[in-house]
């Protein structure tokens, strides 16, 4: 079986995160990048069905600037076998639809059986990319996945929806795509950090893919920072601090 | 004016979704709302009048039995034919498990571009433009779509939906056959969450008592559901206090649970990692009780105690009720 794992860089969740003034893009310096969690999950999964099926080929796909290739190497020092790292100056700045159309062009010419996602990344939130790439190639989406099950040409799982949970499976090929739910990521070890080094990864430019420019494309208007909050009263219980808590929501009309 | 589609939600037991009162009040602010829906059988008179007073004037039905087999391909054929049919100037989404993938998939079938996760949409000189908020609320931003169709996902709670002042209920139903084209799985089980209590709805309750690790035990946890109920509150949690199996996940508050934006948000036992903070700094007043003094929650808690919550809170709810005597 052939999985291609999509990875994104992210600013770390644990630093604060800004916009660039000038454009209201994601500002890449403002924080550390890293692999989106995620996506470490993601490549969990695939992990665990190569230690039980060593046949397995587990790809990483991952459209950035340059800096994306440390992504892709500590996916590698994983246990990922390669890597594809799409990375072009004119994809700076673009909208869901152009990236969907991108990796999707990408993952054409992989042959893969199972392409699997995080539900979301951490910094765009959208959480529509994995099914806008399956549109693009045919796909069904097996997506929101808790817990999934490969192999026997299919996948199964359960999805959570927003008033329970759903048994969902589909015959692959087929979008997988896995919240934070589903498995631990694993640390590489020292042997997978070294023969990361060793592992292809292929760079491709928007000319290698020929993605023609989307009809409709969204932009950004306006962007503006809400000032910080600002701690208030803080008191340390002697004794009669719930007493001023429960008069302090009574003056402000909260209870 | 221009149409404005909307994707109502129905669960497998045929009810409307929550999300739909708020699409239908936003499509209303932006043009003429259609309601469309996919469903295995022809709606109930109930659905149809709830639509209709929500604000829908037209109902668009996609009728197949794979709406309820198959995950979201049918709302997305039903959609992709009433925008053909409609010509619409927006497509409004719930930002849902459901929703947000059947609206990515529409718009590669109709070349669109997406706006995701709004929490508020405007009419700018016949643009619709999306406001979204950011990072935790630590940006507003304002985005449009350029040369086509804007499909915008909207925040679940983040529009209130008022009733319909005019047409009085009264719906036209269009009713068309789904004929399977769009792929998707196949749903082979369904497993509703537990009735919950009658607390309100996490995403859009007045009030949030959350818990987290400090309440050290799934037992000990029964102490955010007094203070929730002393104060008719919903109950989150952080992450936390989620992975140590205190509470349901999808009582989540943060990053990669659900963004709150009370009046009251009170943090017991929580210490306010950024991710945690994420999801609940757009309160409009927040409360914090933890031990320790130096928990970054109390960077932006309007009231911060720093002591025993086993003690804080029992005191808390009885003053509480002294008052109510």
């Amino acid at each position: 079986m052939k999985i291609v794992v999509l990875i994104k860089q992210v600013p770390d969740t644990a630093e604060e995160r800004t916009l660039v003034p000038a454009t209201g893009w994601l500002d890449r310096d403002a924080a550390d990048n890293v692999v989106d969690e995620i996506n470490e999950r993601a490549l969990e999964v695939a992990l665990r069905v190569k230690d039980a099926d060593k046949s397995t080929v587990i790809v990483v796909l991952s459209l950035g600037p340059d800096e994306a290739t440390k992504a892709i190497r500590k996916a590698l020092s994983m246990g990922a076998d390669s890597g594809i790292h799409v990375l072009d100056g004119g994809l700076a700045g673009s909208d869901a639809a152009r990236t969907a159309a991108v990796l999707a062009a990408a993952l054409r010419g992989t042959n893969a059986d199972v392409i699997l996602a995080g539900n979301e990344s951490t910094d765009g939130r959208g959480g529509v990319v994995p099914a806008m790439v399956a549109e693009h190639l045919g796909l069904p989406l097996v997506g929101g996945l808790n817990a999934v099950e490969l192999g026997g040409g299919k996948v199964s799982g359960e999805r959570s929806g927003d008033s329970g949970s759903l048994q969902v499976t589909a015959a692959l090929p087929a979008v997988v795509t896995v919240t934070e739910r589903t498995a631990e990521a694993r640390f590489p070890n020292f042997k997978g950090i070294l023969t990361a080094k060793r592992k292809p990864v292929a760079t491709l430019s928007l000319a290698d893919l020929g993605v023609a420019a989307t009809p409709a494309h969204a932009v950004v208007l306006s962007h503006s920072e809400r000032p910080a909050r600002e701690a208030g009263r803080k008191i340390a219980d002697d004794g009669t601090a719930a007493t001023q808590l429960a008069g302090y929501l009574i003056e402000n009309r909260l209870v | 004016m221009a149409n404005i589609l909307t994707l109502i939600e129905l669960t497998h037991a045929g009810a409307v979704a929550a999300s739909a009162k708020g699409l239908l009040a936003a499509a209303a602010s932006l043009g003429t709302p259609v309601a469309v829906v996919a469903s295995d059988q022809e709606l109930s008179p109930e659905t149809t009048v709830q639509l209709g007073m929500a604000g829908a004037g037209v109902i668009y039905l996609g009728l197949g039995a794979q709406a309820v087999s198959v995950l979201t391909g049918p709302s997305v054929e039903a959609l992709e034919a009433a925008v053909a049919a409609y010509e619409p100037s927006a497509v409004l989404v719930a930002n849902s498990v459901d929703g947000r993938e059947v609206a990515a998939r529409l718009s590669v079938r109709v070349g669109g571009a997406m706006l995701n996760d709004a929490v508020s949409v405007r009419l700018d000189g016949g643009r619709v433009v999306a406001g979204h908020s950011i990072f935790g609320g630590a940006y507003d931003v304002e985005s449009a779509v350029e040369g086509g169709l804007p499909i915008i996902t909207v925040r679940q709670g983040a529009i209130d939906g008022a009733p319909a002042n005019d047409g009085g209920g009264a719906v036209e139903i269009i009713t068309v056959p789904l004929s399977g084209t769009v792929p998707g799985a196949q749903v082979t089980a369904v497993n509703d969450a537990p009735a919950t209590h009658s607390r309100p709805e996490l995403r859009t309750a007045k009030t949030v008592v959350s818990g987290g690790r400090g309440l050290g035990s799934k037992e000990n946890f029964v102490l955010v559901e007094q203070l929730a109920d002393a104060l008719g509150a919903a109950i989150g949690a952080s992450r936390a206090a989620v992975d140590a199996g205190y509470v349901d996940q999808h009582a989540q508050v943060g990053q990669t649970g659900v963004s709150v934006s009370p009046q009251l948000y009170i943090a017991l036992g929580i210490s306010g990692a950024i991710q945690h903070r994420a999801g609940m700094q757009t309160a409009k007043t927040i409360v914090a009780i933890n031990k320790d003094g130096d928990s970054p929650i109390f960077d932006v808690a309007d009231f911060g105690i720093v002591g025993d919550v086993f003690t804080v809170v029992p005191q808390l709810i009885e003053a509480l009720a002294a008052r109510a005597q």
